[in-house]
């Protein structure tokens, strides 16, 4: 038997692994998506802020900037095409001494060199009035009408859906371990013992980018992971801005922000501080703190009991602080797209585009394919509609009159869309529909969720897992374990 | 879209709700309950162990019993009840109010009528409101969904726990545990007292040789996939003394760390907050700041005994009748906390009517007294035997005690503890 030979295969289907392989899909090419995890934006990608950046912060020496400001206008279209939720709401930066001042107007002069449409200078007067819950100490700022707001996975899943309706192979659960080079194609192997033969490589693994180059036997860099703790606050939120809102940056980072997620709720983050581990997610008291001391200089209003979680993301910086997208000079056919941290969100879909330009300088032919699509299926959201269309969808399928995350109003029919379109895990449906994101945290619908996916998979309770590998929910039915004598057993 | 008119739509079909409506319907209105679930009884269905109805019925029910006793009165009355229906919004025009419901039975539901009781219960506190840092495996739930995983789907949620917090469902949550053969490691009280009642701490803990550890906080969770071990804080005087920190091996923990009136729609709608119930603020009928929307049970502000919230629906239902009957309501001046109470329930009160009032004290004492006093006169004083936060006071105030009303004061109610 023959085995199958894929043009590309990319590693890692976060943002950037799903952006290149959506724009890939467009050609008449073979192409595998690899993933270690169990669903698809279980990475960097599912814990970014969200922010489409408004192409200010760095200079145009950057190729990072120049991807920055192309991938911003290109999402209107992809919005239309892919139906995430994004909207762009406008970026504020805010000064609060005349020094923070002069580095607002070094910003403002990196918008005008990137070219950004739309950018100004505020005095205090125009910037609360654009953003009337800012501290009234403001002096002043900076305002970026094209900066916006996305839901960082749901974009992910959309990618991803669309690359498999135009014929990309996923693989989930596949964490290269190895790779061998025969002829012309590579030989790709997971832990578990699969194989995948591609004749060109995407490395697109996010934080472990070092890792596989070296599995490759490609260049040598260094991938320092650096933490970021964002905390969510409530939908009910009085702090809740219209702008999303930067203080001045440092050296390191853009600074602890406002960001009115696009969903309604409000998230504070991150912060930034290096470390050693890849896998470190864990979130610590002292943050806490500093998080909300700095989001209160900003927004006043901003309350410690508004919050309903915490969470970490992991960046995968590059010392070089600029992204590192090229063909490799050590290893034929492998795409080297690595150190992309902020705005790596925003500069996806020209990434996507700029690795396509490289493949074709490598030799790869692109035809065009003719049955292309890029629309996928609009899945309609309860919370969003009117009465009159709520009522007609219900006619048509009555799952959708069956909420079942009520903090979010999530009904069983987009719980059940979630899981057909591959994410059976809790995580990959919370994900995917919103279910148990909202202030219950799942403390009301994760027992109906656990049915929905047994239901609709034939997966025993034992099987259901958070997201996958040993984070199991249940093992034990009343019954299965043995029962201790104390007192108060009889 | 399918239009209903009645004169009540109570939103929420539990203790609250179920009361409620059995009184506007007693008085001969129509009344319709919106239940979520598939059934009545609410948060009761899955409290199977005993200890309800001590009050009200006189006799000690399980969760499920005393749910049954009002399930039947309005099965047998002429109440219209919607089960698997979520409200979504409310809109008023007038002296009407549109609730839009949804459920796969129906479709959406236009109901109008000219009043709504809000009474959806609460929902239990989580990770995100205490904070409690580490890794985010699985295996942390609250104590309330592991009470349903075991109680209403038999499912164990893990073989070795650990319980933060002490109070009631907490305590009954750690026997649930050791009954099914769940080992239960300890139970994490932040507190120096318990939460809870003593006859659950010797019932639920003491009868099972587990460990109450008070004045400890959970420092950190650890492990990557499943939770593997928790650290705990000693705290002295409210101080962490992080160089006594201790690691207990667990594979999950059950967080039963306070309940919050669940109040998202009643915000959407304008109705202001109380903060520090959480539950809207109520006058005397229980009416909240928008004419014809009242509030009962643990939407206005979370109870200890479900008796208690029979009683306060009750009473909410016949206010609701009132105002049906367009009886105008006696002036009203504000009642509020004053020393050591943390809250109080209404938040006005009437002269010349009785004024039933529920509050919480912030004090742990023994024979302590509670001081009532309008315009700086003393009302009512009252001798209290032991009080504690978790444990809610109630007291009435009989109608024309208040005799000092004046037109140059204020002519607010203060309820001081001392």
């Amino acid at each position: 038997m023959k085995e199958k030979i894929f043009d590309i295969a990319i590693i890692g289907a976060g943002v950037v692994g799903a952006s290149i392989a959506r724009k890939l899909s467009s050609y008449n090419l073979k192409i595998a998506l690899l993933e270690k995890e169990c669903d698809v934006s279980f990475g960097v990608s599912k814990a970014n802020s969200g922010i489409i950046h408004g192409g200010f912060h760095h200079g145009s020496e950057y190729l990072k900037s120049k991807l920055e400001v192309q991938g911003n206008r290109m999402f209107d279209q992809l919005e239309q095409e892919l139906h995430f939720p994004f909207r762009r709401c406008g970026i504020i930066v805010v000064a609060f001494s005349f020094e923070e001042m002069k580095t607002v107007e070094h910003l403002f002069m990196n918008g005008i060199a990137n070219k950004v449409v739309g950018i100004e200078m505020c005095n205090r007067r125009r910037i609360l009035a654009l953003e009337p819950k800012l501290n009234t100490d403001v002096i002043g700022g900076l305002y970026a009408p094209a900066g916006g707001i996305i839901e960082p996975y749901r974009f992910v899943f959309s990618l991803v859906e669309s690359a498999l309706k135009n014929g990309v192979e996923l693989f989930t659960e596949f964490k290269v371990v190895s790779a061998e080079k025969n002829d012309h194609a590579f030989k790709i192997f997971s832990e578990s013992g699969a194989v995948v033969d591609s004749k060109w490589v995407v490395n697109a693994s996010g934080l472990f980018a070092d890792e596989i180059s070296n599995i490759f036997k490609a260049e040598k860099f260094k991938i320092t992971p650096r933490k970021g703790e964002e905390f969510l606050l409530d939908r009910n939120s009085a702090a809740r801005t219209d702008h999303v809102i930067f203080p001045v940056p440092d050296s390191v980072s853009k600074g602890i922000l406002v960001i009115p997620t696009v969903e309604g709720t409000t998230m504070l983050g991150p912060t930034a501080i290096p470390q050693d581990s890849k896998e470190d997610v864990s979130t610590s008291s002292l943050n806490l703190d500093m998080v909300f001391s700095s989001a209160r200089k900003i927004v006043p209003s901003i309350s410690q009991r508004d919050i309903i979680t915490s969470f970490t993301g992991l960046r995968p910086a590059l010392e070089s602080g600029d992204f590192y997208i090229d063909i490799s000079e050590k290893q034929a056919h492998f795409i080297q797209v690595a150190g992309i941290q902020s705005p790596g969100l925003t500069a996806v879909p020209a990434i996507a585009e700029y690795v396509k330009d490289l493949l074709k300088k490598d030799g790869l032919v692109l035809t065009e394919k003719s049955s292309y699509d890029p629309e996928i299926d609009k899945l309609p959201r309860m919370r969003t509609l009117h009465p009159e269309e709520a009522d007609a969808l219900i006619k048509t399928n009555p799952a959708f009159g069956e909420i079942v995350c009520r903090c979010e109003s999530v009904s069983e029919a987009e719980i059940v869309a979630a899981v057909r379109h591959g994410h059976t895990t809790l995580d990959g449906i919370k994900f995917y529909t919103r279910a148990q994101m909202g202030r219950c945290q799942g403390g009301f619908c994760t027992d109906r969720i656990i049915k929905i996916i047994q239901r609709e998979t034939g997966l025993s309770y034992e099987e259901i897992t958070k997201r996958g590998k040993n984070s199991w929910l249940i093992k034990d039915r009343i019954g299965d374990l043995k029962v201790n004598s104390y007192r108060g057993i009889q | 879209m399918k239009e209903f008119k009645f004169d009540t739509l109570v939103i929420g079909g539990g203790s609250a709700g179920m009361a409620a409506a059995l009184e506007v319907s007693r008085r001969g209105f129509t009344v319709a309950v919106a239940e979520r679930e598939n059934s009545m009884g609410g948060i009761l269905n899955q409290c199977i162990h005993n200890g309800f109805g001590l009050h009200h019925f006189k006799e000690e029910l399980s969760g499920p019993a005393y749910a049954e006793k009002f399930i039947d009165m309005v099965e047998t009355s002429n109440i219209e009840v919607f089960i698997d229906m979520t409200v979504m919004d409310i809109e008023e025009t007038g002296d009407l109010k549109y609730a839009y419901g949804l459920s796969k039975l129906t479709g959406m539901i236009k109901f109008c009528v000219k009043t709504v009781v809000f009474a959806n219960g609460c929902r239990e506190r989580n990770r995100g409101s205490i904070g409690t840092p580490g890794t985010r495996p699985s295996g942390v739930f609250t104590a309330g969904l592991a009470q349903r995983l075991v109680n209403m789907e038999g499912y164990i949620p893990g073989k070795e726990c650990v319980i933060v917090g002490s109070g009631d469902i907490g305590l009954i949550m750690a026997r649930r545990m050791t009954w099914v053969g769940a080992k239960v490691k300890a139970v994490i009280e932040i507190q120096s007292y318990p939460a809870g009642l003593t006859r659950n701490i010797v019932q639920c803990l003491n009868d099972f040789d587990i460990p109450l550890y008070l004045s400890h906080v959970v420092g950190e969770i650890h492990g990557k996939d499943r939770v593997e071990s928790i650290d705990v804080i000693p705290l002295k005087k409210g101080i962490e003394q992080k160089d006594k920190t201790f690691n207990i091996k667990c594979d999950s923990l059950l967080l039963a760390v306070g309940l919050v009136p669940d109040n998202e729609l009643i915000q959407k709608i304008g109705i202001s907050i109380n903060p520090e119930t959480n539950g809207p603020i109520v006058d005397r009928q229980l009416m909240t700041a928008k004419n014809g929307i009242f509030a009962c049970g643990n939407v206005l502000h979370v109870h200890d005994l479900v008796d208690f919230v029979t009683e306060e629906s009750e009473r909410c239902g016949r206010y609701v009748s009132n105002y049906l009957d367009k009886k105008i309501p006696a002036e009203q001046f504000r009642s509020i906390p004053g020393q050591n109470v943390k809250y109080l329930v209404p938040n006005y009160y009437s002269p010349i009517n009785e004024n039933k009032f529920y509050l919480r004290t912030m004090v742990v004492k023994n024979r302590a007294e509670l001081i009532v006093k309008v315009n700086d006169k003393e009302i009512l004083r009252k001798k209290l035997k032991h009080i504690q936060p978790s444990e809610m006071i109630s007291f009435s105030i009989p109608g024309g005690t208040v005799d000092c009303i004046s037109e140059c004061r204020d002519n607010t109610l203060e309820v001081h503890i001392v």
